[in-house]
């Protein structure tokens, strides 16, 4: 599904401050699969995720998504395959946009964006059905200003709003950094669930060792821009915590 | 009273403007400067076309497409070479100063003897109450046809681009495409207002569009306060704010002209007023 081939990323290339944000990174993902990747700051997490999604091109080496060659493929145009949620609540959503019309724009993620209106009382109703689920009360405020809504609510939607339209690949940034506990296992149970429901692709970075020991199929853990660590299912899921938690000393 | 209803008609026909700034500055959060050259670009080719004898109604989709051309140009410089927003707008006004001389052959041209929009319809014998329809029910329709479109799934699109950009990128939204078109969309609105006042006052000045993005600004910036204070989420509510905004400054600036406010003060009468709107909001939450 997803196939990284010895990608590199290089920042500020030939200046004093020139970072090698990866190094070499080769990585084959199977159709649903659910890859955590765990790594110290600034081990190349998100660099390795927007090389992915498209938001940053690597410096050498191939993207290849569903088998097609995406390396040089803008993120507007990779989001065919790929939905995401971002560390920041508030890069997922339009804060002035409404929750339905946020809704309204997830669901045509794949599609032109006509001069039609495409909010009706049916696309209201499959919102409200799918907010509903969340059971935070949100169902009943579609008319409300993204930006009205707390950050843990908004990551919630940000999650649902990446099922809304034919959807391969989930890429997760520390979804639940920014979030208290409680809002964190919703967060991580519902996109459990949705990763199972809608049988994707995923991704998840996390520093919550909890969350990275009982979520996934298979584990890296990156340092320094390459992958020290690589367990498959079956090693993932004989690890133990405290193990993990020495990988980090 | 007539002097009241004046200054409500120029609102009406300078809100066509407001619109596309309202449009710009949810696009970009910044004051599109193109403004004041598409402004006068739309009164140019009206002047010209009715002095060769156009139709009025068939001059509109000319001044629509120029002011298009010319906010695509500043949308192209900014997104295409990297430019400045505010920057980019500043070269294509500037440079429009000389096409639209060039077009208009002198620097003002008087439009008493032609057959004009406003001359064209009947539907009240003072030709006041007769402007005042007119005026009226055409920007009525052009803010339902833009409210129309902000509603679509492009117009969505467009709303969110000013919202939150790596949202869009992340929903298949190509952010430089949106811009370009929203400026044009938005100049092309300016360039109608253009059409309008032209033949209302009757002629065509090439220094007809020196800061009038300024008023477009104030306009807007009441009208968003409005907007702010009766919490208006409808799209098609929040246009006739706008509107109502740009009618609203028109009257103000009646006001202190007939209060014996020197007509040469006007310019800096706006800019202060414009100030005052500004900060007026601010000081309120300081306390
Ligand atoms: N746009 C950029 N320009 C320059 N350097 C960058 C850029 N993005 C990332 N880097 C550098 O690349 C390295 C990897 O950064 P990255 O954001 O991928 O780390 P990370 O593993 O996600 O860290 P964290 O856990 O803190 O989120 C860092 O040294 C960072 O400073
Ligand atoms: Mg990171």
């Amino acid at each position: 599904m997803i196939e990284l081939q010895h990608i590199s990323k290089v920042f500020n290339k030939g200046k004093v401050n020139e970072v090698a944000a990866l190094k070499d990174v080769s990585l084959t993902l199977q159709k649903q699969d659910f890859l955590v990747v765990v790594g110290s700051n600034g081990s190349g997490k998100t660099t390795l995720l927007n090389i992915i999604a498209g938001a940053e091109l690597s410096s050498s080496g191939k993207v290849i998504i569903s088998g097609a060659d995406v390396s040089r493929l803008a993120e507007y145009k990779r989001s065919k395959w790929i939905a995401r949620v971002f560390q920041n609540p508030l890069s997922g959503t339009a804060s002035d946009l409404s929750i339905l019309d946020n809704f309204r724009l997830a669901a045509i993620r794949t599609t032109k964006k006509k001069l039609i209106i495409g909010i009706n009382n049916s696309f209201r109703k499959r919102v409200q059905d799918k907010i509903a689920t969340l059971g935070m009360g949100l169902e009943n405020k579609l008319e409300q200003p993204m930006g009205t809504l707390s950050g843990g609510q908004r990551q919630a939607l940000t999650l649902l709003m990446s099922v809304m339209d034919d959807t391969q690949i989930l890429l997760l940034d520390e979804p639940t950094a920014a979030l208290d506990p409680r809002s964190a296992s919703v967060i991580m149970q519902t996109a459990h669930s949705l990763i199972q429901q809608y049988k994707l692709t995923a991704i998840l970075i996390t520093h919550n060792l909890k969350e990275g020991h009982q979520y996934g199929n298979r584990l890296i853990q990156m340092s320094e821009g390459k992958v020290l660590r690589d367990l498959n299912a079956s090693e993932k899921k004989s690890l133990q915590m405290q193990e993990m938690y020495e990988w980090f000393n | 009273m007539e002097f009241y209803i004046t200054a409500l008609i120029l609102g009406l026909c300078l809100s066509s403007m407001a619109l596309g700034i309202f449009i710009s500055m949810k696009i970009f959060n910044i004051p599109d400067i193109t403004t004041d050259g598409s402004y006068t670009l739309g009164a140019v080719i009206t002047a010209v076309l009715l002095t060769a004898h156009w139709n009025a109604i068939a001059i509109i989709p000319v001044v629509l497409a120029a002011g298009a051309l010319a906010g695509m140009l500043t949308g192209i410089i900014h997104t295409r070479l990297k430019i400045e927003a505010l920057l980019a707008g500043i070269l294509v006004m500037t440079g429009l100063y000389s096409i639209n001389l060039t077009i208009l052959g002198r620097s003002n041209v008087p439009l008493l003897e032609v057959q004009s929009v406003f001359s064209s319809v009947h539907f009240f014998a003072a030709s006041v109450y007769n402007n005042l329809t007119l005026s009226l029910l055409f920007i009525l329709s052009i803010a339902f046809i833009v409210g129309y479109v902000l509603r679509t799934d492009f117009g969505i699109a467009m709303r969110a681009t000013g919202s939150s950009a790596s949202m869009t990128r992340a929903l298949g939204i190509n952010n430089n495409k949106m811009k370009i078109i929203g400026l044009a969309i938005a100049n092309s609105l300016t360039a109608l207002s253009g059409y309008l006042v032209a033949q209302f006052q009757n002629f065509t000045d090439i220094n007809m569009g020196i800061g009038i993005v300024i008023t477009g600004l104030g306009s807007v910036l009441i009208g968003e306060a409005l907007i702010k204070w009766w919490s208006i989420t409808s799209i098609h509510w929040q246009l006739l704010t706008v509107i109502g905004g740009s009618i609203l400054f028109q009257l103000v600036l009646a006001f202190t002209l007939s209060i014996g406010v020197d007509p040469n003060m006007l310019k800096l009468v706006t800019a202060s007023f414009v100030l005052l709107i500004v900060i007026i909001p601010r000081l309120k939450k300081h306390d």
